[in-house]
């Protein structure tokens, strides 16, 4: 195999502590506690390696990354390498005083995640009270400051007919972007599969108001969709291929092709405390892995879509039909199709209760 | 609408930048980083929150020898486009 191209992109996960405890969160079951965690040099180490492979832009993200008492150090450190930094942040965290903080480290751009554009139902996502009502403030503080702003809005079953009040809200927070994305189903988001998976037509709802927004809102406000897999006729092209523009490093320093790529059983997890980024980015067995097209089975091999979609995702392949090497079951070719249409089937009238994220909470 | 007497400034948080890596240009924005051609590249240089869409006409003209109207029409198209992606602003 010839060698990769460069990454693209770094999403750098500095912790995974958070207040809130969204049940869809794309952290892994397993939490890593904080004394796992990277210290300040070790962080400033990948993300020097990163901006000389050729990553143009760095993710922190977390948890909630402002958790960190370092995250304007790693900035500054960021910015000085010539990487493009963006925070991923609940808010919950933010005040003037740290805003300005980062703003002088050279943040180039904040993303600002929101469960719900109406409070009681957003607090109870996040089960915490109040916790809208203090994202409202953070946007405010980062509006007045002037850091460009995206609002992030995950939806699903429970919030998604109120997808026109979150775009209306992100206009009056004059937010920059918008992203509306449909919950996707691994780890805590799987475990709550039948609290958030939304009907059709729930689906089809929401595409038709984001496609009016946007004739609505061009030039003015732009919307990032992320539709469902789930009723989608073939899989997400995830990560734009394995290995082939993004990286993703744990707090403890894994260093991951996707967020959910933990699971792949019987391959070793590269760590930057043993290896170099660059080291990992090409050599490294979990990125070799799925690489390409050449691991793919049928009926991906022979399909004129390997190249558009590289089968789909590895993670959702192996959580679903227990094989990271299997056709995405997404994918209505796929061998394992049935288990996407049977979770629809099966979907409860009634929502059951969420099965919150936090340290030790993901034994069914 | 931009026309040849706006003037032009990168919004906060975009810029032009060259990757020493793959030796392209790119455009950073919120979460995206967009290729710049190698003439996006010439036009985006001149672009400093003074001159006038005017001014950057005549400088490129020089430069190429070529005629204004034809540039003209290419510049304000490039122009637009990224206004409409909010990676420029009119000042
Ligand atoms: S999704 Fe929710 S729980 Fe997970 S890191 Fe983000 S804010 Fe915290
Ligand atoms: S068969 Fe494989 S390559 Fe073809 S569309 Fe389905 S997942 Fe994609």
């Amino acid at each position: 195999m010839s060698a990769p191209p460069p990454p693209m992109s770094l999403l750098a996960e500095l912790t995974h502590r958070c207040p809130l405890q969204c049940p869809y969160c794309s952290n892994p079951l397993q939490l890593e506690p904080r004394p796992q965690e990277l210290d300040t040099e070790d962080w400033k180490r990948v993300l020097s390696e990163a901006a000389e492979m050729g990553v143009l832009q760095v993710h922190f993200s977390g948890g909630e990354p402002m958790a960190r008492p370092d995250l304007p150090e790693l900035v500054a450190h960021a910015a000085k390498a010539g990487l493009y930094s963006n925070l991923i942040t609940s808010g919950m965290l933010l005040n003037a005083k740290n805003l300005q903080e980062l703003a002088d480290a050279g943040l180039d751009h904040i993303q600002l995640s929101f469960q719900d554009a109406e409070a009681e139902s957003a607090d109870h996502i996040a089960h915490m009270t109040g916790a809208h009502a203090k994202k409202l403030e953070a946007a405010q503080l980062i509006k007045t400051e002037g850091l460009p702003l995206t609002l992030n809005f995950v939806i699903h079953r429970q919030n998604c007919e109120r997808v026109p009040a979150m775009l209306a809200l992100a206009e009056q927070l004059g937010a920059r972007r918008v992203e509306i994305a449909h919950t996707q189903y691994y780890g805590w988001g799987l475990l709550n599969r039948n609290a958030l998976l939304p009907s059709r037509a729930q689906v089809e709802e929401t595409e038709k108001v984001v496609a009016e927004a946007r004739v609505r809102l061009s030039g003015r406000m732009s919307i990032d969709f992320v539709t469902p897999d789930y009723y989608a006729d073939r899989p997400k092209p995830c990560m734009g291929g394995w290995g082939q523009r993004f990286l993703n490093v744990s707090p403890a320093g894994k260093v991951l092709p996707c967020h959910a790529a933990e699971s792949i059983p019987g391959v070793q997890m590269p760590s930057v405390a043993e290896e170099s980024l660059a080291n990992i980015w090409e050599n490294a067995p979990l990125f070799r892995l799925f690489r390409g097209t050449d691991w793919m089975p049928e009926p991906c091999q022979s399909c004129a879509f390997k190249e558009d979609d590289w089968g789909g995702c590895r993670c959702q392949a192996l959580a679903l039909a227990g094989d990271a090497t299997a056709t995405d079951p997404v994918c209505h070719r796929a061998p394992g199709h049935d288990l996407i249409t049977q979770a629809i089937t099966e979907r409860p009238e009634t929502p059951p209760p969420f099965h919150y994220r936090r340290y030790g909470n993901a034994k069914v | 609408m931009i026309s040849e007497n706006s003037i032009l400034r990168f919004a906060r948080g975009t810029r032009l930048q060259h990757d020493r890596v793959r030796d392209v240009w790119f455009i950073q924005a919120p979460e995206r980083a967009f290729h710049a051609d190698p003439i996006a590249v010439e036009v985006l240089q001149l672009i400093d929150g003074t001159r006038n869409v005017g001014g950057i006409l005549d400088l490129l003209c020089q430069k190429f020898a070529a005629p204004r109207d034809i540039i003209a029409q290419d510049v304000l198209t490039l122009l637009r486009d990224l206004a409409t992606k909010q990676v420029l602003q009119a000042i």
